[in-house]
């Protein structure tokens, strides 16, 4: 079996995210950027289910200008023996990006695919969806458990109610959650090594995929500032504010 | 113009996240069909046939809707989807798995989340974990949109009477099977629509310790939530995390208990109209968002806020 993983290079999670003045977007220049948080629990279960002996090949896949290189490089670090970047410059959409890992997908033939179920920068929680739709696919969506049988994966999803357990053929398309696994770090040695790995660069021109964005963004702004609160002192005076003051309870 | 909702429901009664999409669908334009695909849901078709705001509803009965499988949905909406402008569903975990499958398969690029109608092709949503806030316009023909339920208040409940059209559904897709939900049973209000929200994250130091939190809980009337380092730690379930992962809540009053404020958990309550903080580090990012913080103890100051409210002669249910 072969698992092809999409990562996604996103800004740091811990970055404190600034708009532009401008309202063209938000600041990225001089920005830590990593991999895409859930993308990394992506890559994790299948350097794990590899590890166990059911399947042969993890790939890494990335859609992006050519800085976005370094998640492939981390994913090959981390136990993922090849590595695809698909070089596309600008604001490109899930659904394009679907569309260009369906080309992959043709390509590859990888019996799992695995990517984390949303990316922290658009927010959009959609890629996934979209690609097991395009291929006709199943979706597991959101896993936070995955049990890897002979044709098929039982899938424990986080949902609104609780938690939900389904069965999917293979293949199938698998969205991450955070709760998925505990990703591992590099080593050093492995970050050497995995510079000898091959990573395969494709120009987007040549996999003949409409990537023009549909959706224009107008503008980016702050979000609504919260007026500053104040500090109290006691319990009993934080319940009378909150009776008599805000009147909430 | 007109739009197509996409009812959320447990085949016996509609989730109220239902009525809050409406709300927005009816910004959208004032013709709003609801679709709703189960297994025996003439009753879910009622209640939506009585909100004024409803035109039409569509119901697609059969067995093999019961678990609410994306893949099983997906080719009835498409089916249904040719005579309206906009496609919408709530920006929850059913929403989420459901919406981008049906917008793949029609060529749309999807607008995810919401937050506000500003004309029938542009929209507010949130990006960066609701650190900025997006207008775009999507220049598909047709529309496929999810909301955020909090941003929208839920439309009226009775006084319509739409009509119900019952239609027949499409093939069984199969390959994906359900096995089982795990709900987790509470007398407790909905965390997604509570009007006090009280959540503790990894400082409450242990699940038992959450018992503080329910004992105020229990006199507020008020739903439980928590940190993402609190699920992780194993403290409370999943169906309990707030943030940008997780819930995103918009009660009258959150208190957050021993939760230092990751840009991840604020984006899942700073829109909440009064937000207390409680914690022993007063450098906490939670406090830049707090109404009223408290830096204090938790062990101490959970037991004395259970003896404050005990001490009131009314309390907001």
């Amino acid at each position: 079996m072969k698992i092809l993983v999409a990562v996604k290079r996103v800004i740091d999670y811990n970055v404190q995210v600034r708009v532009k003045d401008d309202g063209t977007g938000v600041v990225t220049e001089n920005v830590k950027m990593s991999t895409n948080p859930p993308d990394d629990n992506a890559i994790e279960e299948a350097v794990k289910i590899k590890e166990s002996g059911k399947v042969k090949e993890v790939v890494a896949v990335t859609v992006g200008e050519d800085k976005a290189q370094e998640t492939v490089r981390k994913a090959l670090a981390v136990g993922a023996d090849r590595g695809i970047h698909v070089k596309v410059d600008g604001i490109i959409e899930p659904l394009a990006v679907s569309k260009i890992l369906q080309k992959i997908v043709d390509k590859e033939k990888p019996d799992l695919i695995f990517m984390g179920k949303q990316a922290i920068d658009d927010d959009c929680n959609q890629t996934g969806q979209m690609l097991a739709a395009l291929l006709n696919y199943p979706q597991a969506t959101f896993a936070s458990k995955i049990e890897v049988k002979e044709k098929s994966l039982e899938v424990t999803r986080e949902v609104d109610e609780g938690l939900e357990t389904i069965e999917v053929n293979i293949p199938a398309i698998v969205t991450c959650d955070l709760r998925l696994n505990e990703p591992r770090y590099a080593s050093l040695p492995n970050i050497m090594k995995a510079k000898k790995k091959p990573l395969e660069q494709i120009n987007v021109a040549d996999l003949e995929v409409d990537t023009k964005p549909r959706i224009e963004q107008i503008k980016v702004e702050e979000p609504p500032k919260r007026k500053a609160g104040i500090k109290v002192g006691s319990v009993a005076e934080l319940v009378q504010k909150l009776k008599n003051e805000a009147k909430v309870i | 113009m007109s739009v197509l909702l996409i009812a959320e429901h447990n085949n016996k009664e509609v989730k109220p996240f239902t009525f809050n999409a409406i709300t927005a669908a009816s910004q959208i334009d004032q013709n709003v069909d609801v679709l709703v695909i189960g297994k025996d849901v003439d009753a879910v078709s009622k209640s939506i046939s009585v909100v004024p705001s409803v035109k039409k509803v569509i119901q697609v009965d059969n067995e093999i809707y019961e678990n609410f499988l994306a893949e099983n949905y997906t080719p009835v909406i498409i089916k249904q989807s040719e005579n309206y402008s906009h496609l919408v569903c709530s920006a929850n975990t059913f929403g989420k798995n459901l919406m981008p499958r049906v917008a793949a398969l029609l060529d749309i690029s999807q607008v995810s989340d919401i937050i506000k109608v500003i004309s029938q092709d542009t929209f507010l949503r949130p990006i960066y974990a609701g650190n900025a806030f997006a207008t775009v316009r999507s220049n598909d023909k047709k529309k496929c949109i999810t909301i955020r339920p909090t941003s929208f208040d839920p439309a009226p409940t009775t006084g319509g009477s739409a009509e119900i059209v019952k239609v027949e559904g499409a093939e069984d897709f199969k390959i994906t099977k359900f096995i089982k939900r795990e709900e987790v049973k509470s007398d407790r209000p909905e965390l997604g629509t509570a009007r006090v929200v009280i959540s503790g994250g990894r400082g409450m130091g242990s699940g038992d310790n959450f018992k503080l939190i329910s004992a105020i809980a229990d006199k507020l009337n008020a739903a439980i939530g928590a940190s993402r380092a609190a699920v992780d730690a194993g403290y409370i379930t999943n169906d309990h995390q707030v943030g940008q992962t997780g819930k995103v809540v918009v009660p009258d009053l959150y208190i957050a208990v021993g939760i230092s404020g990751a840009i991840q958990h604020l984006a899942g309550m700073k829109e909440s109209k009064i937000i207390v903080a409680i914690n022993k580090d007063g450098e906490a990012p939670i406090f830049s968002v707090a109404d009223y913080g408290l830096e204090a103890d938790l062990f101490e100051a959970l037991p004395q806020f259970l003896e404050e409210i005990n001490k009131l002669n009314t309390i907001q249910k």
